[in-house]
């Protein structure tokens, strides 16, 4: 197991739920989530399968009184989530952890110029104030490669482009040296080109920092080019975890078999392209078996059983599923 | 650029504006029975008198005549004679402005300054018992009659209490502040006048807040709706992630910016209580427009009504205009600052 000291987010079989007027949404089933220091663990997954809750969790964003935990743990740092108070997860957020979203247009206030909306971050953790805390927001927009950050510092989210803006929003996770970011979708809204240069900048200022980074997304290219490792989640569940080399170049579940299949990439011209038959569960039921069984060729009855995370063989690779049960013994 | 062109675009819609109603009022004026001569002149006069006095007012022209005649008026300011008080109307209107405009103004301050923190409140607790009550309230602010209020607050505060004046602007025992603004809260300060100031405002606040609460829920209604809005903004979760504390973010990055979009709904709130002033004017013997028209009405003094119609439709389309310059000033998203 790892060093417990080099752990910065353990997440441990979550289970969590909606309560709604049509029933509780199952959202979370018993997932864990581990990420070590410094390192790129990325978690992919079909829209659903819960990535962004269980991510919004670590950080306590869900909206509070709208949620359930039924179960499990979320460990930052040592400091245990579930118990905190608002007032310490405060003090958390931003500090010790921080979080790109998707929408880099909307994910800054659209009427504050993007030097007040840094300066105020910097202000509340770093202590500092005046010129020095101006000299830090200047330095990360240069850090983020912005060539001119004096002018950017002055200017409102709507004058500068997508890629422009996400680099603001980078530079300010950064402002309070976390130990973990979260990113989710951070570079889907970005064309080719730019997403790529975003990437980049986001590797090397990590690197240089020691930063986590917790990195959501559904593009398993990009995922493939970025993480070190990989959770492939489905139904609120980890599916598939490991090296990222091990999960998407032997995968053992036939749900990341099957994400594979569907990458246009995989596709010969002229072929169509594949697609997952069958859709997501309804998540207002509990799930009892394999949450993948109704979609997958290889089922059988063993599967109304929920299988167990089970090794491989390789080292750290485990996938929730009979058949690699199997295939081990 | 864009200033420039809001307000030519509103200066049109003034002029549209002002020749519609114009043609309306002086329609209606033509459409009610009454002959204005008649009233001129009094029962008792004579036939000949009655026709020399039409002559006198140009009632015996062809209307086209009559009405162009009337829009020029209105395009000097002339908005013809008062019957019953056979001042200009204008003369009058001009006295009785500023104190329908003062009330609208403390009741609109009122409705905000209640409304708008229940409203956010509603917004952050939605659905739970504090976004009932408040939209409950909305509800009775919305349907409750000014003068049913106003006569059970006379009663309360003035009659049972003692606390409160029942109603006019100001001790008749004081001297009025030399008119400045018109604005007695304003004529006081100005003129140093402390006692004549405390007076004005404990007679505004049994009238303003009647006025005030019905629109308090208007008012309550639509922070919580531009709150809900800008709550689910990434930019919010965005500020939280970055560990900006709950009320700090909904203070100060959510609230102003779910006042941009509010502000249109306070100008026509403004509109609305200058105009929905006239029952809490009446209630609270309250020397405004109000009082003036509804004397006017009684008393078929159509160029008294028509001119009221006209200033008013005057002050909706200033307001309006108000309302475009504030968007500006506040909203760096449409003028396109740098
Ligand atoms: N506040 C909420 N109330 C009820 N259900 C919710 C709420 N938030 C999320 N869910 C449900 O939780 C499940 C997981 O949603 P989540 O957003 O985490 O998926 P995701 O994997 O991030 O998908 P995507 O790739 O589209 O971002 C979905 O079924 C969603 O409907
Ligand atoms: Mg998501």
């Amino acid at each position: 197991m790892a060093d417990p000291s080099r752990v910065v987010l353990e997440i441990r079989n979550l289970t969590l739920r909606f309560p709604t007027y049509g029933g509780a949404v199952h959202a979370v089933n018993g997932a864990s989530i581990r990420v070590d220091a410094g390192e790129r663990v990325g978690i992919v997954g079909e829209s659903g399968s819960a990535k962004s809750v269980t991510s919004l969790m670590a950080m306590r964003l869900l909206p509070e009184g709208r949620f359930e935990v039924a179960g499990g743990s979320v460990a930052l740092c040592g400091r245990d989530i579930l118990a905190a108070s608002e007032k310490e997860m405060v003090n958390i957020r931003g500090r010790d952890v921080a979080m790109i979203f998707q929408e880099p247009l909307t994910a800054l206030n659209p009427t504050r110029r993007i030097g007040r909306q840094m300066l105020e971050v910097i202000r509340l953790h770093r202590g500092l104030s005046g010129r020095a805390a101006r000299d830090l927001a200047i330095r990360l927009l240069g850090d983020m490669r912005i060539a001119d950050p004096e002018q950017v510092f002055g200017r409102y989210p709507f004058e500068l482009s997508g890629g422009m803006r996400q680099r603001v929003l980078i530079g300010l996770a950064f402002s309070c040296e976390p130990k973990l970011i979260v990113a989710d979708e951070a570079t889907t809204a970005l064309d080719v080109t730019v997403q790529r240069q975003v990437l980049h900048l986001l590797r090397a200022k990590a690197n240089s920092l020691g930063t986590a980074i917790l990195f959501i997304t559904h593009d398993l290219a990009v995922a493939s080019q970025f993480c070190d490792r990989l959770y492939v989640m489905y139904a609120g569940a980890v599916v598939e975890e490991g090296p990222t080399a091990e999960v998407l170049g032997a995968p053992a579940h036939p749900y990341t078999q099957a994400l594979l299949d569907a990458l246009p990439e995989r596709a010969a011209p002229g072929e169509r392209l594949r697609s997952i038959a069958g859709s997501v569960p309804d998540l207002t039921a509990e799930l009892s078996g394999c949450a993948f069984a109704p979609r997958c060729a290889q089922a059988s009855a063993v599967c109304e059983r929920r299988p167990a995370l089970i090794p491989t063989g390789s080292d750290g690779h485990r996938a929730a599923c009979w058949l690699a049960a199997k295939a081990v013994q | 650029m864009p200033f420039v062109n809001i307000i030519r675009k509103r200066l049109i819609f003034l002029v549209l504006v002002v020749f519609g109603v114009s043609l309306i009022t002086f329609a209606i004026s033509h459409i009610i029975p009454g002959d204005p001569a008649r009233l001129v002149a009094g029962d008792r006069a004579s036939d000949e008198i009655v026709t020399s006095i039409r002559q006198q007012m140009g009632l015996d022209r062809p209307l086209p005549e009559q009405y162009w005649r009337y829009l020029t008026g209105i395009l000097r300011g002339d908005l013809g004679a008062s019957l019953r008080t056979n001042r200009p109307v204008i003369e009058d209107l001009v006295a009785f402005f500023p104190a329908s405009l003062e009330l609208a103004l403390v009741a609109l301050l009122i409705a905000t300054l209640m409304g708008a923190p229940l409203g956010v409140l509603s917004a952050v607790y939605r659905d739970r018992p504090i976004d009932h009550v408040v939209r409950t309230l909305a509800v009775i602010g919305i349907s409750t009659p000014a003068f049913w209020l106003g006569l059970i607050l006379i009663v309360t505060f003035y009659g049972a209490l003692g606390v409160l004046p029942g109603g006019g602007r100001i001790d008749p025992n004081l001297a009025i502040p030399s008119r400045v603004t018109g604005f007695y809260l304003v004529d006081s300060l100005l003129a140093g006048d402390l006692p004549a100031f405390g007076s004005t405002l404990r007679h505004l606040v049994l009238p303003a807040f009647t006025l005030g609460f019905i629109h308090l829920g208007v008012v309550a209604r639509q922070i919580r709706s531009a709150m809900l809005d800008e709550l689910q903004q990434d930019y919010v979760r965005t500020a939280r992630a970055n560990g900006i504390a709950k009320w700090r973010v909904i203070c100060g990055h959510a609230l102003p910016n779910a006042l941009i979009p509010s502000i249109t709904v306070l100008g026509l709130a403004l509109g609305d209580l200058l105009y929905g002033a006239v029952l809490t004017e009446t209630v609270f013997a309250w020397p405004g427009m109000g009082a003036y028209v509804v004397n006017s009405i009684q008393s078929l003094d159509f160029p008294a009504v028509m001119g009221f119609s006209v200033v008013v439709s005057f002050a909706y389309v200033l307001v309006n205009l108000a309302v475009d310059l504030i968007y500006m000033a506040i909203d760096p998203r449409i003028t396109g600052v740098n």
